[in-house]
Formats: structure tokens, sequence, C-alpha cells
């Protein structure tokens, strides 16, 4: 008696989608099993990790990770440089935090100018993250996706409120939706439906399900994904076959817990860097094609973690 | 396959004699069969027919309780391969290992880390349960005086590591509490089964594969023994993922009755360095295991395991609650301003922490509404200004607060007028950010 006596029977796989151009491009998703089950399906393509870079100096960011990136924080170009060079980014997420109407509210030309600029200096591929305010990111993104044309940018967080400003510069530039919705597997198939009609092509979209920090609602995001993993898989619905984007990183490192000076918790570099890796793990056991990190050796354990589940 | 009601019926004197305490018999059979009554309840069955509907009527993975009654761990118990399916019952039980040859400091240190690291999190103590006390100098009087120790000194539930001759003298000797003996193998089955039967400990069984547990825990459940936990040891995380997957979904399936009891894994088997370890027993506490041996405990790493533990095995149907009652934040004083918000936990964590960030001196009242948020709660009728005035009445916080300013949350402005009457005209009611976020900036315009 064996394991194939009970193996799941899969219908569907999820999407494939290239994200960025050239040498360096990565193509995620494409499974036809649970994550990591590898005995009983195909993973033709690792997730990944992006690391996280703001367009301006971070201003609430712990010690532990300020002091690794040093002044390089001040430039997105030069922090860009040294996460490859240093810490062997394989994707960057920018975020454009300046964006923010009730923080710095940057105008849309210096943001453009500072993408511009990362993606010139880089070849790997890139994330454009928004400021979370769907006005403005309606304008924004979509100023990014027409000057950055063959770039395959991954844009986001593009939501209900704002996809269809957004789409056609995206369609006819060539870049990847991040579609994002609050942890519901619903409204995700509802959006993706609304940008498939649109025209979206299903090989440029992602979902972002929004993430729970842990402690906080990680088992929100934990499940819908795994409902939508079982409804992909096993029921071949086709509307939740996408690649899962999670925007993880700014939610561990804002909690008082990835901070606070305690004996009891330990270190607060390393709590804070097993809170990230373990929160990334949970994720990836979820099925997240991407996740975003910022602790360097946070990203190496997950990574070394990643190699040895699909060797 | 688990009997239905009506299967189960047939087992039955169908005599509706009312002695178990059902009216009838087929109303006996239905609530067996949904595990509400236990089969001893009827005693008019024969014991061959008592023992069968036992093992037919049995959930598909027994529930191992180890410990006593001041440190209870109880692992196993699961009928579903996905949370959200229904929920995940018994979190994976937690232990630290312990060697009798280690040097006296470091098993002091060990103890008292496995004292000292607890977390209060929404009324709940995050913990590790678990001693695992193993025999590495071969000297019976070494273990002996280290598992004098662990109990002495802690509450923990006991995990029993060492070749036969090692645990025996201990196992008999530890009546008071139940422990986990580990492990029997192909090679010390038959007396390890001898001793688990005379001690009434519980008995880990290692197997090198899924198949050849199965086996050797059938044969152990046939000689009478009912509390077993499963070690495939897997070798690397890859393997154990898999095992503990093929053990849970085989288990449920009910197609392999030796597979139907929680699983142990040992992760420093397979990591390099602490913070590798903490990363794979963050890997199985999701899929499937039912207790983790760790080799040491450090905050940095205990505690964001014992969170991810506390969000996987949190019941979906019933989210976190925080208690009733007012908190304050950033040393309030009489000026302050009085915060108002729901009991669900995750709204109290995001609002209670905007409101520290802010670093403004506030108070926060969390109002019972059975754990809905604030827009469900209020959707439902148990957030409004009536409920809101009548608490803060009860709470008599309007004797602390010279300048009586309460904020109600954004998204139930609505409920303004009403808090208004219910509280009188001393009250000052303000409507307060729709989204956390913008509390600090809210609450340095006051």
């Amino acid at each position: 008696m064996s394991i194939d006596v009970y193996k799941e029977k899969y219908i569907g796989s999820i999407n494939e989608v290239v994200l960025g151009a050239g040498v360096k491009s990565l193509r995620i998703g494409g499974q036809s099993c649970y994550p990591f089950y590898l005995f009983e399906g195909k993973m033709p393509n690792p997730p990944r990790i992006a690391m996280e870079i703001l367009d301006s100096t971070p201003d609430n960011w712990p010690d532990a990770l300020m002091q690794i990136y040093g002044g390089e924080v001040d430039n997105p170009i030069s922090w860009a440089r040294k996460c490859i060079s240093d810490f062997n980014a394989e994707m960057i997420q920018l975020t454009l935090i300046g964006g923010d109407p009730n923080g710095k509210n940057r105008p849309v030309g210096d943001l453009i100018s500072t993408v511009k600029e990362v993606i010139e200096t880089v070849d790997i591929p890139i994330v454009v993250w928004g400021c979370g305010n769907a006005e403005r990111d309606a304008e924004i993104l979509s100023r990014i996706a027409e000057t950055c044309t063959g770039k395959s940018l991954l844009l986001g967080p593009i939501e209900e409120k704002n996809y269809k400003q957004i789409s056609p510069s995206l369609i006819s530039n060539g870049h990847i939706a991040i579609l994002s919705t609050p942890i519901d597997v619903n409204l995700s198939k509802q959006l993706n439906i609304l940008a498939g009609n649109i025209g979206i092509p299903d090989e440029k979209i992602v979902n972002d399900p929004t993430i729970g920090a842990l402690g906080y609602g990680l088992e929100y995001t934990y499940s819908v994904m795994e409902r939508g993993m079982q409804a992909a898989l096993v029921q071949n619905d086709e509307k939740l076959q996408y690649p899962i984007y999670c925007n993880m990183a700014v939610e561990i490192w804002k909690t008082k817990e990835a901070k606070a000076v305690d004996e009891r918790m330990g270190d607060v570099e390393k709590r804070g860097m097993l809170m990230e890796a373990v929160s990334a793990i949970t994720l990836f056991l979820a099925g997240a094609g991407v996740v975003v990190m910022r602790h360097p050796k946070a990203i190496s354990l997950v990574k070394t973690w990643i190699e040895k589940l699909i060797k | 396959m688990a009997l239905s009601g009506i299967q189960i019926y047939k087992y039955l004197p169908k005599t509706n004699c009312k002695d178990c305490g059902f009216p009838t018999c087929l109303a006996f059979a239905m609530n067996l069969a949904a595990g509400k009554v236990d089969v001893s309840a009827c005693i008019h069955l024969t014991e061959q027919i008592k023992t069968e509907l036992e093992v037919a009527t049995a959930p598909p993975i027994r529930t191992v309780v180890l410990g006593n009654k001041d440190n209870q761990v109880s692992v196993g118990g699961e009928t579903v391969l996905f949370r959200h399916e229904k929920t995940f019952f018994n979190k994976t039980g937690v232990a630290v290992l312990i060697a009798d040859n280690e040097p006296d400091e470091a098993i002091d240190g060990k103890i008292e880390r496995f004292n000292h690291l607890r977390y209060e999190r929404a009324g709940q103590e995050l913990r590790a349960e678990l001693v695992a006390v193993q025999s590495k100098t071969g000297d019976p009087s070494k273990y002996k005086s280290l598992v004098n120790k662990v109990t002495t000194k802690t509450d923990a539930a006991l995990i029993l590591m060492g070749s036969i001759d090692m645990i025996s003298p201990i196992a008999m000797g530890f009546q008071n509490s139940k422990a986990l003996l580990c492990s029997a193998h192909a090679d010390n089955f038959d007396e390890m089964v001898n001793l688990a039967k005379e001690s009434g400990h519980a008995l880990a069984i290692k197997g090198k594969s899924p198949d050849e547990l199965n086996l050797l825990a059938e044969k152990a459940a046939s000689a009478g023994i009912k509390d077993i936990i499963l070690d495939p040891s897997s070798g690397d995380i890859s393997k154990a993922l898999e095992d503990q997957i093929t053990i849970r979904r085989l288990a449920l399936a009910h197609k392999a009755k030796g597979l139907g009891y929680p699983t142990i894994v040992f992760p420093y088997e397979m990591a390099n360095d602490l913070m590798e370890e903490t990363i794979l027993a963050a890997t199985i506490i999701p899929k499937y295991a039912g207790l983790l041996v760790l080799s040491d405990l450090q905050g940095h790493s205990l505690f964001p395991l014992l969170l991810q533990r506390m969000n996987i095995f949190t019941d979906p149907q019933r989210p976190m609650r925080t208690d009733e009652g007012v908190y304050p934040f950033n040393n309030p004083g009489p000026e302050s301003p009085l915060l108002v918000t729901t009991n669900f936990s995750l709204t109290y964590f995001i609002v209670s922490a905007e409101i520290e960030n802010s670093k403004m001196p506030a108070y926060l009242a969390v109002v019972d509404t059975e754990g809905l948020s604030v827009l469900t709660s209020w959707a439902a009728g148990k957030f409004d200004g009536e409920i809101v005035g009548s608490m803060i009445k009860k709470l008599k916080i309007e004797d602390q607060l010279h300048k009586k300013v309460i904020v109600v949350p954004g998204l139930v402005a609505v409920i303004r007028g009403e808090l208004e009457e219910e509280l009188g005209n001393q009250w000052i009611v303000k409507v307060g950010p729709k989204e956390a976020i913008h509390i600090p900036a809210f609450l340095k315009s006051l």
C-alpha cells in the first residue's frame, strides 16, 4: 500500500506569467499540484522572492533593516544596485511611498523619473507598487505604464476602483497587472473576470489577496489562498488560476512585535528576520508565486528552504 | 469507514429502554454517529459488540492526551486536510530537547527558558508544552536525576527518549502524568509495547515509511495500545512534508487504520542551526505535525513559531476575541480621549497598534460584539449608540475623565446621535477616521 492509494486528482493548473524582459526575466506559475506536493504533480517554475526598496528614505523602518542598507536607502538607484550586488536579488519591488497624498505627495513626473532611473540601472524584473491610494495610483501607474514600454513591469496594487483607468496603458505597453482584492475569493474571481473583459491577457495577470501579518490575521490570507488553490487545481476554476503575489514585507515590519525590545522575544534583529521568514514560508505553503521581503538573511533562509523542497 | 446512525442501530438492542439517556435506540445511534456520546453509555451491549462499535465509530485520528491536569497536552483528533474546511482542533505540541549529557548550565538554561518564554496574546498563553528528556550517557542514574529535575522545576509533559533499559524504570515509576515513550521500532517492538501496556504511557512508533508505520501501529493496537504517536523519521524536509501529507490523507480517508494517530517530528535532525530549524518547524506546523521537538528554546525563534501556530490553529468560525474593558495607551490622564471599538481581536490589534504608534495618550474601550468587526457588528445590531452608551456607563469611566470626549469609529458615524442621547450632555461624541491608519493624525488634531 502506498501513497498511490490516495493521490489528489488535479484537473487544472496555474497560468504561467513571464516577469520582466530579456535574459534575467523570470517565469512563475505553471504548477499542476498543491504547493510543493511534487510527489503528485509538477512545479515547473520555483516561487520567487522580490526584494523591496522605496522611492524615498523610509521613515519607520526598524534599525535592523536600516543598518543593513546603510546610506543606500536615501537613493533608490544605489539601493537597487546594492540589492543585486550584495544580496543577489532576483527581482525588486519599488514601492512609491512618495506618492502618498497624505505624505510626501511627490508629483507624478518625479515618480516617473525615479522609476525610469531604477529600470535603466538594473536588468532584473521590476515591480512598481503604488502608494495605496486608489485615485493617485490610477494616475501614477497608468503614466508609468506609458513611459516604460517593453519592460514587462508588474504594476500594482490595481483594484476594482481603478483598473479601468490603468488597463489601457498597461495592456498596450505589455505590462503585468497585480489585481488586488481584500481577502475574498469571490471578489478576486470577479476582478479577474472584469480584467479579462477589458482586455488584459491571462498571462499578464497576477493576484494579490491582501496580506494579514503574522499575529494580525495571517490565517485569513493563508486560507483564502488555499481555497483559491483548491478551486483552481481540483475544480479547474479558470478564473482563479493566476499566480499569487504577496506584498508581505511592509505588513510584518510595521508590527510592534517586529521592533519591540523585550528580552522574552529575544534579539530584535533575529526575531524580525524569523517573523519575516516564517510568514513568507507560510504564504509559499499556501501557494504564493512571489513574496516581497526585506531582510537579506531572511531571504536567504527562505531561498534555501525553497531549493530543498523543489529539488 | 465511520458508521452512519442507521448502521450503528443494527448493533443495538432496539428496546428503547432510555438507560443511555436518549429516548430511543435510534436517537442514541444518531448521537453516537455524530460523536456526541460514548458507546459505553449503552450498558446492554456485550463486550464484543461494544468493542466492535468502539472501533467502528472511532474518529479517523486519535486524540492523544499527554501531561497532567495542570498542563494537559492534546494532539491529534483532526478531521480535515484544510483548516477552511472546518478547523484544525489541536495545535502542534512544542517540546524542547534536553539530553543528560549536556552540561548543567545548558540544562538549567533550557529549563529556565521553558518556564520563562511565555507570551500573552488575545487572552491566550503562548508557550512550549513538553520537554523531551533524552538518555545519551547510558547512565540510568544520570537520566533519572535529569527527569527529576525537569518534573520538579517545570510543569512539562514528558517525552522519554532513550533505550528501553533507560526509560523503563522511569516509565514505571512515573504515574501522575502521561508521558510519551520514545520510541518503539522494528528491533525493540515487543518489549516497548509491553512497557507501554504496563506503564500506561503513550507509545511513539518509529518507522522507515508510512507503510511500515501502518503495520507496526496496527500491531500495537491489536496488543491493546490506544495512545500511539507516529514518527516517520523522514530525514529531510521534502520527505517530511510528503510523509505528513500521506499519513493525514490516508487516515482521513480511512484507508490505513494504523495511520490514524498524531505524528511527531524532530526538525533539528534536518537542520544545521536554530534559524533553519525554526523554518522547518514552521513548515510542519500548518502541515499536520502533532508534536515537534526543538533543540532549544530561544525567544527570537520561539515567538514567531508560536504566533504562526496560534494563527493556523485559530478556528475560522470563531475569530479571537479580546476581553471587554478599557485599555490605557501612552499613559493617559483625565484629559485624554476615549476611543471605542469592538472586541474582534484583529480590530483590537490594528486599532491599538495605531494608538500606540501615535504616542498620544488615550483610552480604548473594547465593547463585546461577540467577536464581530465594526461594520459587521453594527449591521447585526450589536454595536449601536445604546449598546456603547450602556457599556460606558457600566464601566464608570466618566469618574476618571474630566474632559469627556468619546470617539466612535468613522465607519459607524451614524451611531453618534444615539450615543449622545444615551450618555447625556456631559459627553462630547466625536467621529473618528474610517481607517485605523489615520488614527495618529486624528488624535493629534483633537
